[in-house]
């Protein structure tokens, strides 16, 4: 359902609601299911508007190995997260810049290491790297600025991952739906009261 | 500038249309009588809010349209039905050097309620005689007993959830049926009881039965973006929509009322505003006028309506028009929950929180260091992920791939928060007034803010501490650094880069207003908090911050002392009311909007039966 047709759908619930001062329950958990159909028909290739194409197929290798495919389990690449960041730094120039000169800065320690750039290193060398730049205690004049962009980059990627569909299944939240009732939730209670006995 | 008038005179104009403004507009329309009702903001249309929306059907996901989240600046609101906040363009107000205070407002038919907690409690019948109860603050002139059949009234209409319990401080109501306790709520219970505190369901005005052509409550956890099928309270789809039906109410929306007009004998005969589609000024003339524009705004309002008759401004003769201002005293702590972790997941929405912890030390008084009390909101669950969710967890254990991963899921819904929201004993220092060189882009002079918190509010705040901390810890829990004003957990606020720890709901005074506990400062008025550690270092919420401001035209039986008489209307211009939280005489412990709702239903009955009697 496109957006322009779901807007549609909830202006004529909105009315209908102010018209007769009644919905049903039906056309109340039908908004729910429009609302969570809208976005699955705007998926498609993605142009960036920020990075150059070098650029953002690095930043795309380095969301994957923030965020893998797990046991199968779609991870960031699948869940679009450079799209979302390359899109974010468009609009701010602050961000744009921290995504500009970290992904330089990978290119450049990865030569060093005597690959031709990130995104065509091996998964191992890629790996060493991060195992450097993804821990603030390895800090030291050479590694500051991966360390600061990696922050960066991990944090974002990570909100990329978790407000997107495939992100929001993987934390496995159930909320955000609508219910006739709310039942006890007698497992979860059960589970927590037997780890903490002194209550 | 032009100024248009139209010469028919309204029976009742009314003057703002949230919980006040509404309840005066749907009692009079049932009983008959013709209102003309002024909104400062647009009308609200049910298909603009937000409610179910998800985070990726927005392109910025909630960080902003301009990736503010990460970069600064605010992101404004992005998923709730908040229309408003404390800087308004081109709607200034200012602070007095030395004072520290935000004022939120809303511009939108139904204002604040659209999106409001929706903490609905009865004020117990010592709140009304504070003074008589321990010598502080002062007396409502009305009782209880005069306001519980109002509660009642209230309740039939709105539908509020809770259980019978019997607890002098937390009088009982009529309440639909509440939703089951999740899981960390059966632990704060516990943790409570351990401790002598009683922790009941909590009371929330959401109907969970089909009451007048509105189906229950769908349990979808999103009420702070307002409700499109109508099931909680907000002034617009619950009073003012069924109201405009009855053909007895004329709303004109983009209205910001700028003055009142009296004529010889004092009377109010229009009310001047500006038309704010095409900028110029307009009058209507009126019988009689309400105002509920707030308690700030209707304030303002009678501060400006200054004239050789009035010179300090209109039902101004006693002084105390902008004096006694109060707010709720916040102060809110989290902890980790180990017990949380790994639990079978379940949909923790439900409508907010479904536990609350009512006062329960009102006859304790001789045993602590501060009068009055304070109630507990509580929080937690598994919250929408958003923006920043998930920045506290992965910064503390780093690293990256699927270990990382592990580290969230482990910590998401661990987290537990307790919201302290306690009464302020109204002081010399807290109040309002006109700023004699501020204008806003109306040309409207604008409020000056003064605020001090006393001792009564630090111990109280310092109670809280000791409090949260016992009841958190009794449950395992870790409690995080700090505490402070405001909100317990910010964590699933989409916009939240607090980095706390990730996926607990806000209590539901949190879904109030995403950045509300912490609101800037209006724009050139830097705050206060600064040199020195202020309110000697006390973590206290900011004064207005958690937007109960009360008590600025207040009622009572002497002229001399009080603006406005037991049924709030003006000592001296009889065809004058107020009906919002300006008439409080105190601010106890109990969230404003209820007694709003009854004090104005009492409000419009009294003004019915004076208008059929030609009194006024």
């Amino acid at each position: 359902m496109s957006d322009i047709s779901r807007r549609d759908a909830l202006r004529r619930l909105g009315l209908a609601l102010m018209a007769t001062g009644a919905l049903d329950r039906v056309a109340a958990e039908e908004v729910h299911h429009m609302a969570a159909d809208a976005q699955a028909a705007a998926a498609g290739p993605y142009t960036p508007r920020t990075l150059t194409p070098a650029e953002f197929r690095t930043l795309e290798r380095l969301t994957d190995l923030i965020i893998p495919v797990e046991n199968g389990a779609p991870g960031a690449v699948a869940a679009g997260c450079a799209a979302w960041i390359d899109t974010i730094s468009s609009e701010n120039d602050q961000l744009k810049k921290i995504y500009k000169d970290g992904l330089a800065w990978l290119d450049t320690a990865m030569k060093s290491r005597g690959a031709a750039n990130f995104a065509d290193a091996t998964p191992a060398q890629q790996t060493a790297l991060l195992d450097q730049i993804a821990f603030r205690r390895n800090q030291s004049p050479e590694l500051a600025p991966g360390i600061e962009f990696f922050t960066w980059a991990r944090r974002m990627t990570v909100d990329a991952f978790y407000t997107s569909p495939i992100g929001i299944k993987d934390i496995d939240y159930r909320g955000n739906s609508p219910m006739g009732s709310y039942p006890e939730p007698t497992e979860a209670i059960a589970y927590v009261l037997k780890r903490v006995p002194t209550l | 500038m032009a100024q248009t008038t139209n010469t028919t005179v309204h029976d009742v104009v009314v003057v703002g249309s949230g919980a006040g403004g509404g309840t005066v507009t749907k009692v009079l329309a049932d009983l008959g009588v013709s209102v003309l009702l002024l909104e400062a903001g647009p009308m609200l249309n049910i298909a603009d809010l937000k409610e179910h929306m998800w985070p990726y059907q927005v392109s910025h996901r909630g960080a902003g349209a301009r990736g503010q989240a990460y970069t600064g600046g605010s992101t404004g609101f992005t998923y709730s039905a908040t229309y408003g906040g404390a800087q308004l363009e081109g709607e200034p107000y200012t602070v007095a050097p030395g004072s520290d205070f935000s004022w939120f407002r809303s511009r939108i038919l139904g204002g604040r309620t659209n999106h409001y907690g929706r903490v609905t409690l009865r004020m117990a019948d010592y709140d009304f005689k504070p003074k008589t109860t321990d010598g502080l603050g002062y007396d409502w002139p009305i009782s209880y007993e005069d306001l519980a059949p109002y509660y009642d009234k209230a309740e039939r209409l709105i539908g509020v959830t809770g259980s019978v319990e019997g607890i002098r401080s937390a009088p009982d109501g009529i309440f639909n049926p509440p939703g089951a306790l999740k899981a960390h709520e059966v632990l704060i219970q516990k943790s409570c009881a351990k401790l002598g505190i009683r922790a009941v369901s909590s009371r929330q005005a959401v109907t969970t039965v089909a009451r007048n052509g509105r189906p229950p409550c769908h349990y979808c956890g999103q009420c702070g973006r307002g409700c499109m099928t109508a099931s909680n309270y907000a002034a617009s789809y619950v009073q003012i929509f069924p109201a405009m039906k009855t053909g007895k109410v004329q709303v004109v929306a983009n209205a910001m009322a700028r003055e009142l007009l009296t004529d010889a004998t004092g009377k109010v005969t229009a009310v001047s505003y500006i038309d704010k589609t095409t900028g110029s000024e307009r009058q209507v003339r009126c019988r009689t006028v309400v105002l509920a524009a707030s308690c700030c705004e209707s304030t303002r309002l009678l501060l400006n309506s200054k004239s050789s008759r009035h010179p300090q401004g209109l039902a101004n003769s006693s002084g105390k028009v902008g004096r006694y201002l109060m707010d709720t005293v916040g102060f809110s702590m989290s902890a980790m929950v180990p017990a949380l972790s790994g639990m079978p997941h379940y949909n923790t929405d439900g409508y907010g929180s479904h536990l609350y912890v009512p006062w329960w030390l009102w006859d304790k008084h001789k045993t602590l260091n501060f009068p009055r009390g304070y109630h507990i909101e509580v929080g937690g669950g598994y919250g929408m992920p958003g923006v920043g969710s998930f920045t506290g967890v992965v910064n503390r254990t780093e690293g990256y791939g699927v270990r990382m991963k592990q580290a969230i899921r482990d910590e998401y819904g661990t987290s537990v928060g307790l919201s302290g929201r306690g009464e302020m004993i109204p002081n010399e220092d807290s109040y309002c007034e006109i700023d004699p060189g501020v204008k806003d882009k109306f040309g409207i002079p604008v409020l000056r803010f003064h605020w001090k918190w006393s001792d009564h509010e630090l111990n109280q705040v310092r109670h809280m501490q000791e409090t949260f901390r016992a009841i958190l810890e009794g449950m395992g829990g870790q409690v995080n650094a700090g505490g402070r004003g405001g909100r317990a957990n910010q964590a699933n606020n989409p916009s939240s880069q607090t980095g706390q720890r990730a996926g607990g709901q806000a209590p539901q005074t949190g879904q109030a207003g995403p950045q509300t506990g912490q609101a800037n400062a209006p724009a050139g008025q830097p705050t206060t908090m600064g040199q020195q550690a202020p309110n000697q270092g006390v973590p206290i919420s900011r004064g207005g911050a958690i937007i109960h401001e009360v008590g600025t035209v207040r009622m009572g039986d002497d002229p001399r002392t009080s603006p406005l008489n037991k049924y709030c209307q003006a000592h001296e211009v009889k065809n004058l009311f107020v009906a919002d939280a300006a008439p409080f005489v105190s601010n106890a412990d109990k969230n404003p909007t209820h007694t709003i709702v009854a004090l104005a239903w009492r409000t419009a009955e009294y003004l019915a039966e004076e208008l059929r009697k030609g009194n006024v």
